[in-house]
């Protein structure tokens, strides 16, 4: 079954090391500036929000990519970057409507999330599992149990009060 | 690689900039971080200046490992010669500065001189700029690092500040960037004041190299797995650093009131769990760390509804708490928020106020002497805020406080006034009453930095570990659990004293070392993250050498500069002279006992191969590479 990589905001610490695992699997150093992932702050507002390719089946990367370098791949759910086609024009970049695609200065090249071919290296680091890399179908499962744990505890709370 | 960062020289009176590489001789001497800090101070300070003189240096540095795939490789150090003690200056502080001057291009920064005017540095890939901060002086600690980012108009950078308690030259004030993260001792802030130096800022998208990446990342995962699987990382991570407050207090470990009581009053309002209830707002971490210890805390109601920050640590409990003797939650975290805005040591901070409320209160000084203050303990809490205003704007009887305990003491000119503040060599003791705790009390009392914790607390001494396991960590017998036992307390101290030097000079942080378990890496683990990174090669004995060369060097600094020795490697006379009062049946009743002190004191200088005077001897200089200090390789 395919998986998705999920992303927990009120897990995440903000610790950034997802930025360096990533740069270092992908870029062989630590640069935080070469991650397919980052780590979007608000430090005063207590926002910490880890941005990475969200893996769209309708992606706009794709769509409007003159030279077809980006396609989707089924086997694992991932746009792909094809290097030889692509030619650096950055329009994905601007479409992406998370800003997850990013601009390697040095290599100048386009980098976005390959899901490290179906074992991400950022959620394998994730000390609180803000990130993980579920199966599709419980991807929601979570939020469901959440849900039912809310509605069980009215319901608990609305039994009690009509009591007499 | 890290070993391509390079060293920057900023002389402040002339404006200008010299960029070097490191040589590789240092970084095999000293690694990186503190250890090439203290080298540096030894080499470029003139023997004998005033610390608030031009001839002062100030370094800034990130360790061997900073911003690399190392977890928690984000500690920052800066150093110079302390306004405080005169001896070594050393601040050290978590947070995202150091990484990003790394990728910035640089492991290290030297001020020299005096700027006419203030300036800020500007620190961006490869470059490095000093820029006017005339606009940016009398601004706080927050403002100014909103205000830089503003104006180079770039969200990401990472700005290391100096607040009004600096330009005040306040003694004890300090170096911060973030929220909260402070090189908080030693009054570094104060020089960086004195030379009229506002700020660093830093932004870079320079890649830190590893010498084998598969291995360096399959590595850091197995480091971070043994981390996160110790009890005491899921601990710091639930309560931070607060975690251990219910039990000292119990036990009887803390100072409340100065030091007229061990144990607080009230400890039920100032528990951790009270804070959860109604203050906490998430948890953070620092650069690449697993253990996120920092709490952000918000207050939702009342007068000071809307004000919000990060923290509060154990210490902050203690010293905008206990020490004072408040023990009501808001006050403490009010006086968190505006130590953390004017930028100044709380700790030193507390040490001095808990003082003077003594010696008012014993009536060495009344109403006169404060400028009207009526220093009550009952009175604490609504007076902390006016009192830290005082101190951070020298107002009043602040501006006595403001010169930390030698210069106040002084100042004061009451010679019965000494025997109730507690320092040594200098620099104020923080939160413990050590009397029962002997290795505790061996450590402040030789701290190279002065009366100081984070220089070799075993920590784990109090958790009463089968003596097999402190063996292990001790490298060796004989050790006793019981820790008001003198056996083995020596051997823990020397040992933590090579562990905390070696672990601020790779820049990772000492919640991942033994301080509080038996399970994290120690030298073993950091020779093989060193080797998987940079390509060179130590044993864990030689990282120990390394730990011994950097202890000895800044013991040097401290002969050198303020004539530091024996004599003022002794905890105050207060801790021979009182009983504790309270507390654990093993602990009530206990003083240090001074013969037995003065063992530990020579076991302890033998262990280093120092003399009874506690001087390196020339055999021990010869042994680590030091006798031809200052060597001036760089």
């Amino acid at each position: 079954m395919q998986k998705m990589l999920i992303v927990d905001t009120e897990k995440c610490t903000g610790c950034r090391f997802c930025e360096v695992v990533c740069s270092v699997k992908h870029e062989r150093g630590s640069n935080p500036s070469k991650a397919r992932i980052h780590i979007s702050k608000l430090e005063d507002e207590r926002i910490l929000v880890p941005i990475v390719c969200s893996q769209c089946e309708e992606a706009p990367c794709i769509v409007v990519c003159p030279t077809h370098a980006r396609s989707r791949e089924e086997q694992i759910g991932r746009v792909l970057v094809d290097y030889d086609r692509c030619i650096g024009c950055k329009i994905c970049m601007a479409v992406c409507p998370f800003g997850a695609i990013s601009f390697d200065w040095e290599a100048k090249r386009i980098i976005s999330c390959n899901l490290c071919d179906g074992d991400p290296t950022c959620v394998k680091f994730c000390a609180t599992q803000a990130l993980q890399y579920v199966d599709v179908t419980a991807a929601n499962r979570k939020r469901q149990k959440e849900v039912a744990a809310k509605l069980n505890e009215s319901r608990r709370e609305f039994v009690e009060s009509s009591m007499p | 690689m890290p070993l391509t960062r390079k060293i920057a020289f900023i002389d402040l009176s002339s404006g200008k900039i010299r960029k070097e590489p490191i040589p590789k001789q240092l970084r095999q001497l000293y690694l990186g971080g503190r250890g090439l800090d203290a080298y540096l101070l030894y080499n470029y300070i003139k023997p004998g200046c005033d610390p608030l003189a031009p001839e002062n240096v100030i370094t800034v540095s990130g360790g061997l490992l900073c911003g690399s795939v190392a977890p928690a490789a984000g500690r920052c150090h800066s150093g110079t010669k302390s306004p405080l003690t005169n001896g070594f200056g050393s601040s050290n502080m978590g947070g995202f500065f150091s990484p990003e001057m790394t990728f910035a291009g640089f492991h290290h920064l030297v001020f020299t001189g005096k700027a006419d005017k203030p300036v800020y540095l500007w620190v961006h890939n490869g470059e490095v700029e000093l820029r006017d901060a005339r606009h940016l002086w009398g601004k706080d600690c927050f403002e100014t690092q909103k205000l830089i980012r503003e104006e180079l108009g770039d969200e990401e950078i990472q700005v290391m500040c100096v607040g009004q308690a600096a330009e005040n030259l306040v003694r004890f004030a300090n170096v911060r960037t973030g929220l909260k993260n402070t090189g908080g001792r030693t009054g570094v802030g104060c020089v960086w004041g004195s030379k009229n130096l506002k700020a660093i800022a830093a932004r870079g998208t320079m890649g830190v190299g590893n010498k084998y990446p598969q291995e360096a990342l399959d590595y850091a995962q197995k480091w971070q797995r043994q981390v996160v699987d110790t009890k005491v990382a899921e601990a710091l991570g639930y309560d931070g650093t607060m975690f251990i407050w219910n039990v000292t207090n119990t036990v009887g470990l803390l100072r409340y009131r100065n030091f007229i009581f061990n144990q607080l009053e009230d400890w039920e309002n100032l528990t951790v769990e009270k804070f959860h209830e109604k203050y906490h707002a998430g948890v953070v971490g620092c650069f690449g760390c697993p253990i996120h210890c920092r709490h952000q805390w918000r207050i939702k109601e009342g007068p000071l509804a809307g004000l919000y920050g990060e923290g509060p640590e154990y210490n902050t409990q203690m010293c905008m708490g206990g020490l004072l003797g408040i023990t009501d939650w808001e006050s403490v975290l009010h006086g968190s928020h505006l130590v953390d805005k004017y930028g100044f040591d709380m700790a030193e901070f507390a040490n001095i106020a808990a003082w003077a409320f003594e010696i008012y209160e014993k009536g060495i000084i009344n109403e006169k002497d404060t400028g009207g203050l009526k220093l009550q303990w009952a009175d604490a809490g609504h007076l902390l805020p006016q009192l830290l205003e005082m101190v951070a704007y020298r107002k009043g009887f602040g501006d006595l406080l403001a010169e930390g305990p030698l210069r106040a003491l002084k100042r004061l000119g009451k010679p019965e006034a000494e025997y109730y503040l507690l320092h040594i060599k200098g620099l104020g003791n923080m939160i413990s009453d050590e009397r029962p705790t002997p290795a505790l009390a061996l450590g402040v009392a030789t701290s190279s930095r002065g009366c100081d914790h984070l220089r070799s607390r075993p920590a784990i001494d109090l958790l009463h570990l089968p003596e097999k396991v402190l063996e292990e960590v001790f490298d060796g017998g004989p050790m006793d659990s019981n820790f008001t036992s003198y056996v083995g307390k020596a051997k823990e101290i020397w040992v933590m004293e090579r562990v905390f030097s070696v672990v601020d000079s790779i820049g990772t942080c000492k919640f991942q070392t033994v301080f509080f378990s038996p399970h994290m890496p120690k030298f073993e683990e950091w020779a093989k993250m060193i080797y998987y990174i940079t390509g060179m090669e130590f044993t864990p004995q030689e990282l120990r050498d390394i730990g011994e060369r950097v202890y000895t060097l800044e013991r040097m600094f401290n002969y050198r500069e303020a004539k530091h020795t024996r004599k003022d490697d002794y905890v105050p006379e207060r801790y021979f002279a009182e009983p504790v009062p309270g507390g654990f049946p093993i602990v009530k009743g206990r003083r240090l006992e001074r013969e037995k002190f003065d063992e530990m004191l020579d076991e302890y200088y033998a262990l280093h191969g120092w003399d009874k005077e506690g001087i390196p001897t020339k055999e021990t200089l010869e042994k680590l590479g030091l006798s031809k200090e200052p060597s001036h390789i760089i």
